[in-house]
């Protein structure tokens, strides 16, 4: 909402600067945006010091002058002013800049002396018509200093106000006057409207009607009584259209709008000022004077103001004359039936439209208005006949004519009800007691009727405009927020321990970040959108229609990621995320879980000059860093690494249970990038179930057991020295590491204390499709050394074993 | 002519006076001058005994020769060591130029964001909050109806919703987990909502269709006004610093009622002094959000706030598109690598 401070004062007559006002209501109110002055026309013209001064060799009323204009450079100016002195600071006006009535200051030559820029007046800078000489300025202001601000206020201020949807009567003028009358305690005005024109339209009398009334020959009837409650209509005839006066197009244009002609112009004032949507037709162009507010017919059209021919949506309320629809209602009027210079009889329409049934026309139409964001809202129903007096009155004041009839149909508001306050809840809520007294006069100075009922009961009837003021709440925010929250105070007081423990996953996405950063790894956020169809999780509204699914898997997004890095030539590319996934469901919403994925792409290692070409990550770096990663989510279960089929690598298993993959990510990639490796595993489901039903507790016992981490149990240091051997052996194609190691461990017994794999060979000397793998065996005794004779027998034992269930030979 | 007990005793005192002279060198001169005094080819004291063996009976040479032997063997090691006391002797671990670059390891990083969550996180645990989570697709009651938002309102206009279906969607504020905790724990409660919500906002410099929010809650009897303004000011001095001063406007939120929206006073170290930057949304949770969740709202009060971490996480490093923090580009994410 744009705010004239001017207009707004017309309404609260106040001493306050723009700035101090736009504070006032920011501190109590409104967030005010913006705060711009409206002489940005002279916003270029600066502080100037006249330091010396002598008459022009050639002229009797001449001065030649050296200013300083902060630049640096005194410079040479010749002035016709009586008053110029030196030692004395006016507005100066700097070459190249252009002063308010469209003068370009040039370097110019006066009677042969180059004058460089211009000392000026009150009147050539619009401030005022007087013309003694050159303005003198009394100011400490240093030369160069922006003349707006040495000079205070200084013409109308804009205040740029964010009005939020609770508050609709601050969409005017008047009501954003009654802020500053209730926090200054300034009387409200009536504003620029002469009374005596005023009383004048109030002597027409006023034909009511139910739903229908006809009088002057004009007929209002209205069908749609649930969408349009109360319809005023005023008929003014003998207008001459035509340009506002100076001070009506001024206002407009002080609130960023435009002038169009006196008509149109009046019914935005009162828009503007009083927040009441006006709208007026030529009464000659609506077919046998009549207005119907029903429900639109199938198949309607109306040209609109803006020019567009529209089909009217169905279930749309609009106003029709005896014939057509000529306005959709509450959002814009038609052309054919707009005021044009030609018109001399008018009907103004001062209606009341239901928000809900605005909002549904605005949206379906795809059409906002000034007048629809104020219905939408509310506008007060109550002040509907003051405003259509008003806006009747400043027409027969700006373009002639005659009221001669008001016509009144539907029901007038109901009065607001009221609301019960106990000034113990006040201070409860509050934190800090708040006298009665005050809670009283604050209350009244909004506009409310306040009622002591009793030491702890007010009882409290809000304005009109104040549809936001329903309950006890309501009413205590306005006490607050009109003493200014500067008084509550800032004391930390006791507090109670709540019940609810940390979310057990929060905890383990703390664990399974830790343990990626600590490895080298990248933490990303990217969008969960994918055009994958995994999920069948479609948004009804994406954003972009080539990526309308949810994701099912965080990997197909870090693929896309890794995708965006090869592009822009980064080939090194760990990334991983926790984040949620979406899956179908047999419920309302979809099943939710909590994934971390990780990838592993490019080198292993940074390279450094002792190996300038580190190996890239491979499928032995993923299983790693799957088990790693799978012990830091589920950290009391036994973790494995099941081989899976193509495209997958492994299966991750955590108590046997499934829990995550790991595989090659498959993506767009340029030649000269590595492969991509990666680890994705299911923290969790994150529940969506509802808890309960709207209005009802749970009542559960405390939830949110934390992952069990499993303490470390001691092993003694071993005392005894270990002893072992390797063994080189021959695998047959078929026969896999995990089952020589099956064997190796159940014969070794229970000293086996170590058994790795140190090797791994195919090709020249071996037989083909066999492979030669080494294994490492440490063994030991806890109470003492073993013999080499026992290790020898032991070694036989696993080569005579290998030899009958596998096959497997000792590497000659 | 010399006897085996001379030619052993001479062999004790070359092993005796060597031991000690070479023990008193502090420098490689004083050492390798003692060296050539003892076993120097021509004139070393040992070498001239050795050249007398052939002056000894034949049966006494063999015991001779293992006193010279042994002589000798008692000087070199004193020598040894005595040289390694001097300088250490160059150690093949030990690089020639140690102003070569170091072996790194790949540094991970935490995503800017999370880093803001951290430390909000890690203030509001100080004063007692946890954390709680919940699902990112809502139904419309959970994400509006329980939040006092009234159906077909403007209030809603500003939650430019993304929809799975007529009534479920993606949440447009982490609120839904305050109804849920509602729900489902007794006062008191204490707690913060990290989370990613959704706004159907196309990306641009400073929007994104899904961001982190992070809110918090706190209900019991009697928490007022005051516990909201001082809990949050705490919050502003321990994040910002002790001298950072704050204050509240009046603002509207369907959830809270009194509604207000915090500033603090911050300079951006961008030469235009200090300014007022709105941080985070507040104010005292509004009766009908007790009430829907089956909380007594005349007996239990309590309020709420909200913040968004994507905005603290860009005005501290200075990003100028918010579209750095979800590309994932590794050269943006590695400048915050720990």
């Amino acid at each position: 909402m744009i705010v004239s401070h001017a207009w707004l004062r017309s309404f609260a007559p106040h001493d306050k600067a723009a700035h101090a006002i736009g504070e006032l209501l920011n501190d109590h109110t409104v967030t005010l945006d913006g705060l711009e002055s409206l002489r940005n026309d002279i916003a270029h013209i600066v502080v100037g010091l006249v330091v010396e001064q002598a008459p022009h060799p050639d002229s009797d009323h001449l001065s030649i002058t050296k200013v300083d204009d902060g630049s640096g450079t005194l410079l040479d100016v010749v002035c016709g002013a009586p008053n110029v002195t030196a030692g004395v600071k006016y507005p100066f006006a700097r070459t190249g800049s252009t002063m308010p009535d469209g003068l370009k200051i040039e370097k110019r030559k006066i009677r042969g002396q180059t004058s460089n820029g211009m000392l000026c007046s009150s009147r050539e800078l619009k401030l005022s018509g007087d013309h003694d000489g050159i303005l003198a300025l009394t100011t400490d202001a240093a030369p160069g200093t922006p003349i707006l601000q040495v000079l205070g206020e200084v013409g109308d201020s804009q205040l740029n106000l964010d009005v939020l949807p609770n508050r609709p009567d601050l969409l005017s003028h008047r009501g954003m006057a009654r802020e500053v009358s209730a926090l200054l305690g300034v009387p409200l005005a009536s504003g620029d409207l002469s009374a005596a024109s005023r009383d004048t339209v109030a002597a027409t009398p006023v034909t009511h009607g139910a739903t229908h009334a006809t009088t002057d020959g004009v007929t209002v009837h209205i069908d749609d009584t649930t969408s349009c409650p109360r319809y005023l209509a005023l008929v003014i005839r003998g207008v001459t259209v035509g340009p506002s006066p100076d001070w009506l197009r001024e206002r407009l244009e002080s609130a960023g709008s435009r002038s169009i002609n006196n008509v149109v112009d009046a019914t935005n004032y009162i828009l503007l000022g009083l927040g009441q949507p006006v709208h007026a037709f030529d009464l000659s162009r609506l077919a046998d004077q009549t207005i119907v507010v029903r429900k639109t017919r199938d198949g309607e059209t109306l040209v609109t103001l803006d020019g567009a021919e529209r089909t009217i949506a169905a279930g749309t309320t609009v106003i029709c004359d005896a014939a057509r629809p000529v306005a959709l209602a509450g959002v814009m009027g038609g052309r054919d039936s707009e005021v044009t210079d030609a018109t001399t009889d008018l009907l103004l329409e001062v209606a009341c439209f239901e928000p809900r049934f605005v909002r549904h026309v605005r949206r379906v139409m795809g059409l906002s208005t000034d007048a629809s964001y104020r219905y939408e809202r509310g506008v007060d129903a109550a002040a509907m006949p003051d405003a259509a007096l008003q806006c009747a009155a400043l027409i027969t004041q700006v373009a002639g004519g005659t009221v001669t009839a008001r016509l009144d149909v539907g029901t007038p508001a109901d009065p607001r009800g009221s609301v019960k306050l106990r000034p113990s809840r006040v201070t409860k809520l509050l934190g800090d007691p708040v006298p009665v007294d005050e809670i009283v006069h604050i209350l009244r100075a909004l506009g409310c009727a306040v009622d002591v009922i009793s030491d702890d009961q007010l009882q409290v009837t809000p304005p009109s405009w104040r549809q936001d003021l329903l309950i006890e709440v309501d009413v205590i925010e306005e006490i607050v927020r009109m003493r200014g929250f500067d008084m509550v105070s800032d004391e930390l007081r006791a507090f109670r321990p709540g019940t609810v423990r940390d979310h057990p996953m929060h905890l383990t996405e703390l664990r399974v970040r830790e343990l990626l950063v600590g490895r080298g790894l990248y933490e990303t956020r990217p969008m969960p959108f994918t055009k994958n169809s995994t999920s069948g999780m479609r948004l009804q509204n994406p954003l972009a229609d080539d990526e309308p699914f949810l994701r099912a898997s965080i990997l197909d997004t870090l693929a896309r990621r890794a995708e965006y890095n090869l592009n822009r030539m980064e080939g090194d590319v760990r990334l991983f995320e926790v984040g949620h996934v979406f899956l179908p469901s047999d419920g309302r919403l979809p099943r939710e879980e909590v994934h971390v994925a990780a990838m592993l792409l490019g080198k292993r290692r940074p390279a450094h000059f002792t190996e300038p070409d580190p190996p890239v990550f491979d499928a032995w770096d993923a299983k790693s860093l799957a088990i790693d990663l799978a012990r830091a989510a589920f950290p009391d279960a036994s973790i494995a690494l099941v081989p899976a089929d193509a495209p997958l690598l492994w299966r991750v298993t955590a108590h046997g249970r499934v829990v995550g993959v790991v595989q090659r990510v498959v993506m767009d990639k340029p030649v000269w990038a590595a492969d991509a490796f990666g680890v994705e595993l299911d923290l969790g489901v994150m529940p969506s179930v509802d808890v309960a039903p709207a209005g009802t507790h749970a009542h559960l016992a405390v939830t949110g057991t934390p992952p069990h981490v499993p303490h470390v149990l001691y092993r003694p240091i071993p005392a005894m020295p270990a002893a072992g051997f390797d063994l080189a052996l021959v695998l047959p194609a078929e026969v896999r590491a995990a089952d020589v190691e099956v064997v190796l461990r159940r014969e070794s017994g229970e000293l086996l204390e170590l058994l790795q794999v140190f090797d791994e060979y195919r090709g020249e000397h071996l037989p083909e499709g066999k492979r030669s793998v080494g294994w490492r065996l440490q063994f030991r005794h806890p109470e003492r050394t073993l013999r080499d004779k026992e290790l020898e027998g032991r070694r036989g034992k696993l080569v005579s074993a290998l030899q009958r269930e596998l096959g497997v030979t000792v590497r000659g | 002519m010399t006897t085996l007990a001379e030619f052993l005793t001479r062999a004790d005192a070359i092993a005796r006076d060597g031991t000690a002279l070479i023990r008193a060198a502090v420098t490689r001169d004083a050492l390798d001058h003692a060296r050539v005094g003892l076993l120097g080819r021509k004139q070393g004291q040992l070498t001239s005994l050795m050249a007398m063996l052939g002056s000894l009976p034949a049966e006494d040479r063999r015991a001779a020769g293992a006193a010279v032997n042994a002589t000798k063997q008692t000087l070199e090691l004193t020598l040894t060591s005595a040289e390694a006391a001097l300088a250490p002797a160059p150690d093949a671990s030990r690089p020639d130029d140690l102003t070569m670059p170091g072996r790194d390891a790949w540094k991970g990083a935490v995503h800017p964001v999370s880093l803001v969550i951290d430390e909000i996180s890690g203030i509001f645990r100080e004063l007692g909050f946890t954390i709680a989570l919940g699902p990112e697709a809502e139904t419309e009651w959970y994400n509006f109806g329980a939040l006092n938002f009234p159906p077909d309102h403007p209030a809603m206009e500003a939650h430019d919703t993304l929809y799975l279906s007529d009534d479920t969607l993606l949440r447009t504020h982490t609120s839904p987990v305050q109804v849920r905790t509602l729900q489902s724990h007794t006062p008191p409660i204490r707690i913060l909502c990290p989370g990613n919500v959704y706004r159907r906002d196309f990306f641009d410099a400073t929007h994104a269709p899904s961001f982190m929010q992070i809110e918090g809650l706190c209900i019991d009897e009697g928490v007022s006004f005051v516990d909201l303004k001082a809990t949050l000011s705490e919050f502003v001095r321990r994040f910002y610093s002790d001298a950072a001063r704050v204050r509240l406007r009046p603002s509207f939120f369907p959830f809270v009622e009194p509604g207000a929206e915090m500033d603090v006073e911050v300079d951006l170290n961008d030469g235009k002094g200090t300014r007022w930057v709105e941080i985070l949304g507040c104010g005292m949770v509004h009766p009908n959000v007790l009430d829907a969740a089956g909380i007594d709202s005349e007996k239990y009060s309590g309020w709420a706030f909200g913040m968004g971490p994507a905005r603290i996480a860009m005005s501290r490093h200075k990003l100028p598109d918010i579209r750095l923090l979800y590309d994932s580009d590794v050269r943006f994410l590695e400048q915050f690598a720990q």
